[in-house]
């Protein structure tokens, strides 16, 4: 198993969350101070540099119009991380491709990268939750078909390497492509993509892509995944899925003792918490499918909102969306979900968000990293096969619907 | 009244019909069509009142290549081909205004009479400023007050429908943002094009439309030759559903009165 530090370079200096109607899209940027801003960027890279010291592989996102992810540019953060590392994977999870318009750009971006940090780069793409959609002015109808011709393109830019290709599609259109530069990494980058829902992750199964998943939880992780495993089948992949294909996210945060480890988990928690939406910007028209927005508006929620109500580090431990405690208390939380869900090769730590101040963090990240992971390479590796766990009894009503953070 | 299915560039449209005499082809808005509308009892009295259900919305197809208005223009000037309509008068609702709108610029011999209600489809103020408001970024209460003259009274209850209603909407809804997302609400081509229009045309605004402004309506109406704007007071966005009589009484005297394309 690898386990990954992934910081969302959060803004936390915000005024009550009574004065302002959402945290995303809508919040005046006249609260961000440039200056905090500023020390927040060089704190979170040196956070990052410390996970690599550590043994532990880097992690970084892309959000827009946000105080919980102030990175609107990842691949500027990528490029520094290119740099100044010097053995860490370096996954960006990912390039939003539904909303960016030019393919070929982030084809360039990513081989940079990849050329940069001597093919340390893992790529991921990802559809982009719903909030994205205003600042990209991207239209919500039709991102997965955006989504999938972007990332064939990009796949085919960095392939080709004998000149000029052109590409007349149904939403993006080039009449010469040839990168410069190629990828370090053949044929190309490791790609990673994320949903939520089982037959967003079929589609990645198919393909054999690595699928990552976001604060899933027990149940609806074991969905997911079986979701990967029918569409690997369907693929004509040989085998059952090796747990490297498979990928956690959840807030993580290990100390020696179970008070201090509680005590930073709590302050993890901002990262739900902290996440005030109005609906018309957390669910634009077109972005999820018409029967789950009927679902919906019969009473159907996601089950984080249900656990944002009354969130708790307990009740985050106990639905699967955190780990937290000491070292052995931790392998153990993670020992169940991976059993619960059918094994998973990467395990993807939200390892700081709000005021989780720096020491703090480095606690969380040193003592994960020298008393947890080690246990977890040994117990999985790598190629250990997935399975499909049995049918949970009472499962879920609502599945995911949406995209990775 | 009957409703039928026809296939136009290989999708299947619902096209429903009532009444005889004159046709008139009624083009709705964002919200869709429902038989049970107000203004289709006293239209089809008087006319062969033909409403097609734009594509992906009501139970008509949506193909992956369609995406914006003046394609479902090109397709409606086919539905007068098969209905064997050499010229036909239409009213055009909002999102239908838009598309009526194309209609006539693109095939203004079509046209007998032209009646565009809040209609969408071009840019004629500030670049720094949304000509109409963002219904997308605000919530429902916020749209229903722009849309309603008396949001009290007309804003419907999605909890009452049945699911099969529901599904419609929230489709209505999903095509809506498909076509009119990016540009917001208009064809930057279409103000260009709108001189070619032949028909007498009538703008109708309801006096409290809250996305159509006053002055957008007028620079719309100046676009197209002779047109001309008749306000329907305590009426809002949609003045055909919210005061149908008023609608009515505004609207068959300019379709009665003699006189066509110049």
């Amino acid at each position: 198993m690898k386990a990954w530090h992934f910081s969302e370079n959060a803004y936390p200096y915000l005024p009550p969350a009574d004065t302002y109607s959402s945290i995303r899209v809508s919040l005046p940027n006249r609260i961000y101070d440039p200056a905090k801003g500023a020390d927040l960027y060089h704190r979170y890279l040196d956070e990052w540099l410390i996970a690599e010291d550590e043994g532990v592989e880097i992690m970084l996102n892309e959000h827009h119009q946000t105080a919980t992810c102030v990175d609107p540019a990842a691949p500027l953060v990528l490029a520094i991380l290119a740099k100044l590392s010097k053995k860490a994977r370096l996954l960006i999870l990912g390039n939003p491709i539904s909303n960016r318009r030019q393919p070929v750009r982030i084809a360039e971006e990513m081989a940079m990268v990849d050329v940069i940090s001597k093919g340390r780069l893992e790529a991921g793409f990802v559809r982009g939750v719903p909030y994205e959609i205003l600042p990209a002015n991207s239209n919500p109808v039709r991102m997965n078909e955006r989504h999938w011709e972007a990332l064939d393109l990009i796949v085919k830019a960095w392939t080709t390497h004998d000149g000029p290709f052109s590409w007349e599609g149904r939403f993006f259109h080039q009449r010469a492509v040839n990168i410069w530069p190629r990828p370090w990494q053949q044929p190309h980058p490791p790609i990673w993509i994320s949903t939520t829902s089982p037959s967003g992750a079929a589609a990645v199964g198919q393909r054999g892509y690595v699928q990552a998943t976001f604060l899933t939880g027990f149940e609806g992780t074991r969905q997911v995944f079986d979701g990967y495993r029918r569409g690997w089948q369907k693929g004509g992949h040989k085998g059952p899925v090796p747990i490297d294909r498979l990928a956690y996210a959840a807030l993580v945060y290990t100390a020696p003792t179970e008070k201090e480890a509680h005590a930073g988990a709590e302050k993890l928690l901002w990262y739900v918490t902290s996440n005030k939406v109005p609906p018309h910007i957390a669910n634009p028209p077109g972005y999820v499918p018409v029967a789950a927005n009927l679902a919906m508006m019969r009473g159907a929620e996601h089950p984080l909102s249900g656990f944002k109500r009354n969130a708790t580090v307990q009740g985050a431990i106990d639905s699967g969306l955190m780990m937290a405690g000491t070292p052995d208390q931790v392998f153990q939380q993670i020992k169940k979900v991976y059993d619960y869900v059918g094994g998973f090769g990467h395990l993807l730590i939200m390892g700081q968000a709000g005021y989780l101040e720096h020491d703090d963090t480095v606690l969380g990240i040193k003592t994960f990293a020298r008393e947890v992971y080690p246990r977890l390479k040994e117990a999985y590796p790598d190629n250990t096969p997935s399975w499909s766990p049995a049918p949970a009894v009472g499962a879920a009503k609502f599945v995911g619907v949406g995209a990775g953070p | 009244m009957k409703t039928s299915t026809v296939k136009l560039a290989g999708i299947d449209v619902e096209v429903f019909e009532a009444g005889s005499g004159n046709a008139l082809l009624w083009l709705h808005g964002a919200n869709g069509f429902d038989p049970a509308h107000p203004f289709v009892k006293p239209f089809a009295e008087r006319r062969r009142l033909i409403v097609p259900s734009h594509p992906g919305f009501g139970k008509s197809g949506l193909p992956l290549w369609l995406d914006r208005p003046d394609d479902i223009a090109v397709i409606y000037l086919e539905l007068l081909d098969r209905l064997g309509l050499a010229r036909t008068a239409i009213v055009g609702c909002s999102l239908g205004g838009w598309i009526a709108a194309e209609m006539a610029s693109l095939a203004p011999e079509r046209f007998t009479k032209i009646v565009l209600v809040g209609p969408g489809g071009v840019k004629v103020g500030p670049s720094d400023k949304l000509d109409i408001p963002d219904i997308w970024a605000m919530p429902q209460e916020d749209v229903n007050k722009l849309l309603f003259h008396d949001p009290q009274r007309m804003a419907t209850d999605p909890a009452k429908f049945s699911d099969e209603q529901l599904s419609i909407l929230l489709r209505n809804r999903e095509t809506t943002a498909l076509l009119t997302w990016e540009p917001w609400m208009h064809n930057p081509k279409l103000k260009h094009r709108l001189h070619r229009v032949t028909a007498p045309t009538l703008f109708v605004r309801g006096a409290s439309d809250g996305l159509m402004t006053a002055s957008y309506v007028e620079a719309y109406a100046k676009l197209v030759p002779g047109a001309r704007v008749a306000t329907i007071a305590a009426s809002g966005h949609a003045p055909h559903i919210e005061t149908p009589a008023a609608f009515a009484a505004a609207v068959f005297p300019f379709l009665d009165a003699p006189g066509s394309a110049r």
